[in-house]
């Protein structure tokens, strides 16, 4: 009697114990895989023969196509894999030869003839010609999808032509002395001239990858990993490593770790906080660089298209440069460097980043529109801002001075500088209105005019010609809501200056006066203002890398370079195949397991044993 | 959530079409799994229209977004928004949307110019894995402590059993990810830190041991944090039950404390966290963004967050819908294995 009735209770309880124990299965089977793992601890055993140098990346790959490519993580790639016309040389970023070995200009600039180099191979074997390069650019000027990513730099061609296999002859609509700076990764003629749609094809199927570059691409596993493979074939010094692979990590913290792990040889963009955590750290070296990047704030000076028609609700008084200058008077950059960027970052003076020493412009400290509070209310008291009863100006036209201040939530330095201004302003009997918010509302009152203060921030080339190009009267929207800049600025001699630094083919010097020229009219003006230079900071393992080459040397970065001159200088350090941890994860692991079997057996012996006392009684 | 006032409402409603029976033709069986089915396609199709202005009142234009900070004429910037579709007026935007959807054609990526199936579906895999054996686990787990802590409602191992859930169920998943990173990964070197795999590893049970031995951590986060609300589930329906008379009656046949427990309270007790269990499974293949992103877990959570910050349209309407698709499934689901679970629903 009392067995029958046990029979469906067993069942039950056969049950419960089937469901722990199939939990028990997939946690001892996650945790077997422990055994296996201790080659995944160590980078250079990841698959295959040789170093691998892994570098953690923030951004998914979003194509392979040099043609559609925008990211900085896929134009990375695109450097090792590809080959330009010019590069830049990694110690003082001007301009050296690559496929091209000279150049000639004549047409007052409007043909260049380049000679290419006969001795280049594609990864297939097949020869590089400047028939490869004139297909590439010749597509780009012929088809919109290839234009997507680099059509700005042939937007003035005419045409680009293969003469023979070493003569390629461009010639141009305008002169532009941005021939020596193009960005454009040639790609193999025989492969891509099957390619139907060039806005669709993602470059991404057929492994590895003809390229002419140092490196291979050999595999890309979406989201997740990119792996290159040496060309021991370069025509310049081969590559050290024999194996990069680019791990997609999205969160930062994640890569720091990994980067102590030694899971990842290399990691960019830290925090100042996360720099001197690592620099305690053994086996680490952090590198400091000076920043490609500045970061500043624009005023509107009031929003309108190119025609003059007037939109958006600036504040009027912003149309008055005296307060512009006021403005940044009372802010102190210093103060920003210290408390923003804990001392890794330089006070900003012109446009230009200090690393392009020739390019970039300091103003003179007697017109210096630098930190002092009561000169910049002497401006105002003298342009007649009265003070009113709250202690906030009013303007002579009688409008308070409560200025909006739009602030991108997702950049934490940003939101610190945001802080800053509010108090620096109140200083002067400016109130700000801070608005933090997401960076898709930031832009859609930039481009309908809707502010009165934004930040922005560009990183800067060695070419400087787009970001000055940014600023000109041609940059204004040509209606409402289209515009394609950060600042409603429109300057005459800012223009001629422009136009002629742009068409100064021959004289470098002179084009790089012009652009100082241009920065100090943008300097006087203060409706595009730098606040800082941040540094950019990176930090390697040394037991993994013992030398790789920074751009520009001294004082230069390594991820984000204008060339592939880190990775292929990256040396693998002796050290490195003796990975500590991993025989210890080995040991630790069995003890883990066996622990937790421990732990596990236990609880249901136990459970087992009061079970019955409990029902005994 | 439709499922427990239906419950009682069918059951009450029971005797009248047996009484009455209005509508021969349709049985009774036939028209309750009939309203759900519409219900639910209802619920879809209300979602799909949501999706499609719930993105484009989102601020930003995608085609300035993708091309921040880069050099592009004015051009590119019109090429790119007539690829995308962007120069249609709405209401022709809306339909071509409205046909791609009843075709299952989501459309193309704005940034990574690929079909938006493809990406789903390449997407799919990593996240059920992950999200799918954490809810697993989660739930066994849940169920046993929580019976445990039920039936012994009060005493010591009750309150630290609930106790250590309730810290857990509190704890931000992120922070408690990257601690484990912290102490697990990095520190003690005993699990990967990130990702999915190991680049390089090949044969299927190398993949498959290098797969496991990567999910550790976050499946143990997401564990850890979730399990809570099936413990406390599983714990109170079984408190309910607690004091029921047909208890008392197994217990004064002289059955084994043991034994009422099993065959008489759990099964009764059971059917709250069936209900919650299955709605989980809907939100499963939502994954688990933040352990995802923690992680570098290259799953559908990880997609959605990529396109929101563009937006990339195409990508986060496609996920909408088929994340709350999954759930209105799962929902539907939960509807029709009611009446297996529970008589009294069955009319």
């Amino acid at each position: 009697m009392a067995r029958s009735q046990e029979r469906p209770g067993r069942r039950a309880a056969a049950a419960l114990a089937a469901l722990k124990s199939s939990a028990a299965a997939v946690l001892a089977a996650a945790l077997a895989a422990l055994p296996a793992a201790p080659a995944a601890a160590s980078p250079d055993s990841g698959g295959g023969e040789g170093d691998t140098l892994t570098i953690a990346v923030s951004q998914p790959v979003d194509s392979l196509s040099p043609f559609l490519a925008q990211r900085l993580i896929s134009t990375t790639i695109h450097r090792l894999a590809y080959d330009y016309l010019t590069n830049y040389d990694p110690e003082t970023n001007e301009t050296i030869p690559a496929l091209a070995e000279s150049w000639e200009t004549t047409d007052e600039g409007r043909t260049w003839t380049f000679t290419i180099r006969d001795d280049v191979e594609w990864s297939d074997g097949r020869p590089l010609t400047a028939e490869d390069i004139a297909w590439t650019y010749t597509t780009m000027m012929e088809d919109e999808g290839a234009a997507t990513a680099n059509g700005n730099f042939v937007a003035n061609f005419e045409s680009a032509t293969a003469v023979n296999d070493t003569t390629l002859r461009i010639e141009l609509a305008e002169p532009q002395a941005t021939m020596l700076a193009l960005d454009i990764p040639i790609v193999p003629k025989h492969v891509w001239e099957d390619v139907e749609d060039f806005g669709a094809f993602n470059n991404d199927e057929d492994f590895p990858i003809v390229g002419s570059g140092p490196f291979v691409i050999t595999d890309h596993r979406a989201n997740q990993s990119i792996t290159l493979e040496a060309n021991d074939d370069y025509w310049r010094e081969p590559p050290k490593f024999d194996r990069l692979v680019f791990r997609y990590m999205p969160e930062k913290d994640a890569q720091v770790e990994a980067l102590r792990a030694g899971e990842v040889s290399f990691i960019a963009e830290l925090t100042p906080a996360q720099a001197d955590a690592l620099r305690e750290t053994e086996n680490i070296a952090v590198n400091e660089a000076t920043g490609k990047r500045f970061q500043a704030f624009t005023i509107n000076p009031g929003a309108r298209t190119q025609d003059g028609e007037e939109f958006g609700d600036g504040h009027p008084a912003l149309t008055d440069r005296v307060l512009r200058q006021a403005i940044m008077r009372a802010i102190d950059k210093d103060e920003i460097v210290e408390s923003v960027y804990g001392g890794y970052a330089e006070p900003a003076g012109g446009y230009i980043p200090a690393r392009y020493e020739n390019y970039h412009w300091e103003p003179d400290p007697d017109q210096a529109l630098s930190f002092d509070v009561d000169a910049a209310n002497e401006m105002l008291d003298d342009a007649g801002y009265e003070t009113g009863d709250d202690g906030v100006r009013v303007s002579p036209d009688g409008d308070r001075l409560e200025l909006r201040l739009h602030v991108h939530n997702d950049r934490p330095d940003y939101v610190a500088m945001g802080r800053l201004i509010d108090e620096r302003l109140a200083d002067i009997g400016i109130e700000i209105d801070n608005q933090t918010v997401d960076p898709g509302v930031l832009s859609d009152a930039l481009y309908n005019g809707t502010y009165d203060l934004i930040f922005t921030g560009w990183s800067v080339n060695p070419d400087p010609d787009y970001v000055l190009g940014i600023h000109t009267c041609d940059a204004l929207p040509v209606e409402r809501g289209t515009m394609r800049t950060d600042a409603y600025f429109c300057d005459e001699e800012y223009d001629r200056l422009y136009e002629q630094q742009l068409a100064n083919y021959d004289d470098p010097e002179g084009r790089a006066e012009q652009v100082r020229q241009m920065q100090e009219i943008l300097y006087e003006e203060a409706v595009v203002n730098v606040l800082t230079y941040a540094d950019t900071l990176e930090a390697y393992r040394t037991d993994q890398i013992s030398d790789i080459q920074v751009q520009p040397d001294p004082g230069g970065n390594i991820w984000g370079q204008d060339g592939h001159w880190a990775w292929t200088s990256a040396t693998p350090a002796q050290t490195q195949a003796a990975s500590g941890p991993s025989v210890p994860a080995w040991a630790l692991a069995g003890a883990g397991v066996l622990a937790l079997v421990a732990v596990v057996g236990g609880v249901v012996l136990l459970r087992r044993r009061s079970a019955t006392a409990e029902d005994r009684e | 959530m439709t499922a427990p006032p239906a419950a009682g409402a069918t059951a009450d409603a029971a005797p009248a079409p047996r009484a009455g029976g209005r509508r021969p033709g349709l049985p009774p069986t036939v028209r309750y799994l009939g309203g759900r089915v519409l219900t639910a396609l209802v619920s879809l199709l209300a979602v799909m229209v949501t999706s499609f202005f719930l993105f484009r009142v989102l601020p930003g234009d995608p085609v300035t977004a993708l091309t921040q900070g880069r050099a592009v004429t004015v051009e590119q910037l019109e090429a790119m928004r007539r690829d995308f579709g962007l120069d249609q007026p709405l209401p022709q935007q809306f339909l071509d949307y409205c046909l791609g959807m009843l075709t299952l054609d989501f459309g193309t990526s704005y940034q990574y110019r690929v079909p938006v199936s493809d990406l789903i579906l390449e997407r799919l895999g990593p996240t059920l894995l992950l999200a799918g054996t954490g809810t697993l686990i989660a739930a066994v787990l849940g169920l046993v402590l929580g019976t445990r802590a039920g039936w012994r409602r009060g005493s010591v191992m009750d309150r630290v059993d609930t106790g250590v859930a309730l810290t857990l169920w509190s704890v931000p998943s992120f922070w408690l990810g990257l601690l484990l990173i912290v102490l697990l990964a990095s520190g003690a070197g005993l699990f990967p830190t990130s990702g999915m795999s190991t680049p390089g590893v090949t044969g299927p049970l190398n993949v498959a041991l290098d797969v496991a031995h990567h999910m550790v951590l976050p499946v143990a986060t997401m564990v850890a944090v979730v399990y809570a609300q099936y413990m406390m589930i599983m714990r109170s329906s079984l408190v309910d039950e607690a004091g029921a008379d047909y208890l008392t009656t197994a217990r004064a046949k002289g059955l084994r404390d043991a034994l009422v427990l099993r065959r008489h309270a759990v099964p009764n007790a059971l059917l709250p966290t069936v209900t919650l269990i299955f709605l989980n499974l809907g939100r499963v293949v939502s994954g688990v963004i933040l352990i995802e992103t923690v992680f570098a877990w290259p799953g559908l959570g990880s997609l959605f967050y990529s396109g929101l910050r563009v937006p990339d349209l195409p990508i986060v309407q496609a996920l909408f819908v088929v994340f709350a698709g999954s759930v209105i499934l799962m929902n539907l689901l939960a509807d029709l294995v009611y009446p297996l679970l529970d008589p009294r629903v069955r009319t």
